[in-house]
């Protein structure tokens, strides 16, 4: 791996430096075919970092890795310098992994503020028996959880559909939700999959404001198509390719890679345009 | 006019109950897409053990209470032991299942209490009140005014359990989406463990209220709750708890006046044409919220 030239993770002394995540020589098979080729990824505390790729370059199977959908034939996952053996997704709320759905996976049934309160169900405090019996400690706790989910609304500016269900609200506000919901339970490492599909442009803009301004407190994962917002949010970027690992950088170097704008432009048709803009370079990347 | 309103306040009565028991299936169908048939004879076993415990001389109340506590643990442990295998699988593995626990409790009541029935006595009278001079309520007695307070107190319970703790939020969540949360940390395998208690303890209850309105018992005596309960169910769309709650009473006021009108060998006959009609005409039920189900 080319170290970078300039890193934005040493202007944020604040994160621990355990929070890394490194996945290293992940090799994953399905029946027979190769999914992931020996690929390692390493997302070092209070990055954002991209992983993309043209399609079926198993961009989702390594974040599925990343979150114990999918366990790897092979290769080592290290969080927090433990290495994580037998991931489960049940798992990750509790080692500070949040991670965000393709689609928006919303509970139908409740309303806003109470799907966000379920995101910070694993800062609540009473145990099980006292939460049945309603005990005092409980009562607390429940104010403190809506507390932290309207703060959690309020900066995704969500506060005033509180009380909505979310099938009534245009997929863009459903978004905000998810993602409401993945950061009030104030992980250390973000995983967000593919967060700008369904958005317009203005609301991917904003989107990549708030990625950059919530990798103050944690580390993202980002899968995505979009380009443009790719290029202006992350600080590194992997590069996949069938399988197989073909350039990590930051996103000028990753730009001017003329095997990646390759990959981009050998595969299929819906890409093409992904690798334009690639190849174009990005507007509003006034990166320093 | 005298009759109607009479018949009525009886629909209301034995409504509550159903409501009470569709609640019991709706409560597992959230949780784990399973149709629970064994719910009628779970709650026939918790019924003839608060009959043991009156026996030995304690109180109907204390008898309630163990009768509660019994349906807890038997539905905790069912939905761990027997459930959890096929659970998520092909439905009518599950169906199946329950089908096989409906028969296996039956006879395992029937081995210990014996097949013939025996009377129960109701914590409170059976006899109405004579609202006016000559004129006597059959269905207003001390004991129907018990077993209405009885299953409003549960709803209530169950709305506060549900609406308003971390616990119910959490419960909610793995009934909607299992996957999602599991991500999110919440325990949703003790979700499910615990909405089967719940369900059981509230089938407990209902046995009981009903075992004090026909004053009788008998290991198959909650045989035909259970079809009432589904056709409840099934009215109200399965999915909702509060569509369980009006789709009883509907039920309960249905039964209760072609049981006065008409006759009351048509009762299962009606309940039957009433699921049909839904079926047909509304096959999502009248409250759910989902445009098609599979059942």
């Amino acid at each position: 791996m080319a170290e970078p030239p300039h890193d934005r993770t040493t202007q944020r002394p604040d994160r621990s430096p355990t929070a890394r995540l490194e996945m290293t020589g992940i090799n994953v098979a399905f029946g027979g075919v190769t999914a992931l080729d020996d690929v390692s990824l390493l997302v070092e505390p209070g990055q954002v970092h991209g992983l993309i790729g043209p399609n079926g370059a198993g961009k989702t199977t390594m974040f599925n890795v990343a979150c114990g959908l999918v366990r790897p034939t092979s290769g080592r996952i290290v969080w927090r310098g433990d290495e994580l053996r037998r991931l489960r997704p049940a798992q990750l709320s509790k080692l500070g992994i949040a991670r965000t759905l393709q689609g928006v996976g919303l509970f139908p049934g409740m309303t806003v503020l109470e799907n966000v309160m379920v995101g910070a169900h694993r800062h609540a405090k009473a145990g099980f028996f006292s939460a049945l019996f309603a005990i005092p400690t409980a009562d607390k706790d429940e104010e403190r959880l809506r507390r932290r989910a309207l703060d959690a609304l309020a900066e995704l500016e969500a506060t005033e559909y509180a009380g909505r269900y979310p099938g009534s609200l245009p997929y863009p506000v459903q978004k905000r939700v998810a993602l409401a919901r993945a950061l009030v339970a104030d992980p250390e490492l973000l995983l967000l999959d593919e967060p700008a599909s369904g958005l317009s442009e203005d609301e991917m803009h904003e989107l990549g404001e708030l990625i950059r301004t919530v990798s103050s407190r944690m580390s993202v994962l980002l899968v995505e198509h979009h380009m443009d917002l790719v290029m202006r949010v992350c600080d590194r970027i992997t590069v996949l390719d069938s399988g197989r690992l073909i350039a990590v950088g930051t996103p000028e170097e990753i730009r001017a890679d003329p095997v990646v704008t390759e990959a981009y432009l050998g595969d299929d048709v819906d890409v093409d345009a992904d690798a334009a803009q690639l190849a174009s370079g990005t507007e509003g990347a006034h990166r320093g | 006019m005298e009759e109607f309103l009479s018949l009525t306040l009886g629909g209301v009565v034995n409504g509550s109950v159903y409501a009470a028991f569709a609640l019991a299936l709706v409560l597992i169908w959230r949780s784990t897409r399973i149709v629970n048939f064994a719910q009628g004879s779970m709650a026939a076993a918790t019924t003839f053990i608060a009959v043991a415990v009156i026996d030995s001389g304690q109180s109907y109340w204390v008898g309630l209470i163990v009768a509660l506590l019994a349906g807890l643990v038997m539905g905790a442990l069912i939905e761990r032991v027997i459930i959890r295998p096929v659970e998520g699988g092909p439905e009518l593995n599950a169906v199946i299942v329950t089908l096989g626990l409906f028969i296996a409790i039956q006879g395992a009541v029937a081995l210990f209490a014996g097949v013939n029935q025996r009377a129960f006595v109701p914590p409170f009278s059976n006899i109405g009140y004579e609202v006016r001079e000559g004129f006597t309520l059959l269905s207003l007695s001390p004991n129907t005014i018990w077993t209405v307070a009885a299953v409003v107190v549960t709803m209530l319970l169950l709305i506060a359990l549900f609406r308003f703790t971390r616990l119910g939020l959490a419960m909610r969540a793995s009934a909607f989406g299992q996957e999602v949360a599991r991500l999110l940390g919440v325990r949703v395998g003790r979700m499910l463990t615990l909405g089967w208690a719940l369900a059981a303890a509230v089938g407990a209850l209902a046995g009981l209220l009903i075992a004090g309105d026909v004053s009788f018992i008998s290991p198959t005596f909650m045989d035909q709750l259970i079809v009432f309960g589904f056709v409840a169910a099934v009215l109200g769309g399965l999915d909702s708890p509060i569509g369980a709650v009006v789709g009883g009473l509907l039920l309960g006021l249905a039964l209760n006046y072609v049981r006065g009108y008409l006759d009351d060998s048509l009762l299962g006959m009606a309940s039957l044409v009433i699921l049909v009609i839904v079926l047909l005409v509304r096959p999502g039920g009248l409250f759910s919220t989902t445009p098609a189900r599979r059942a």
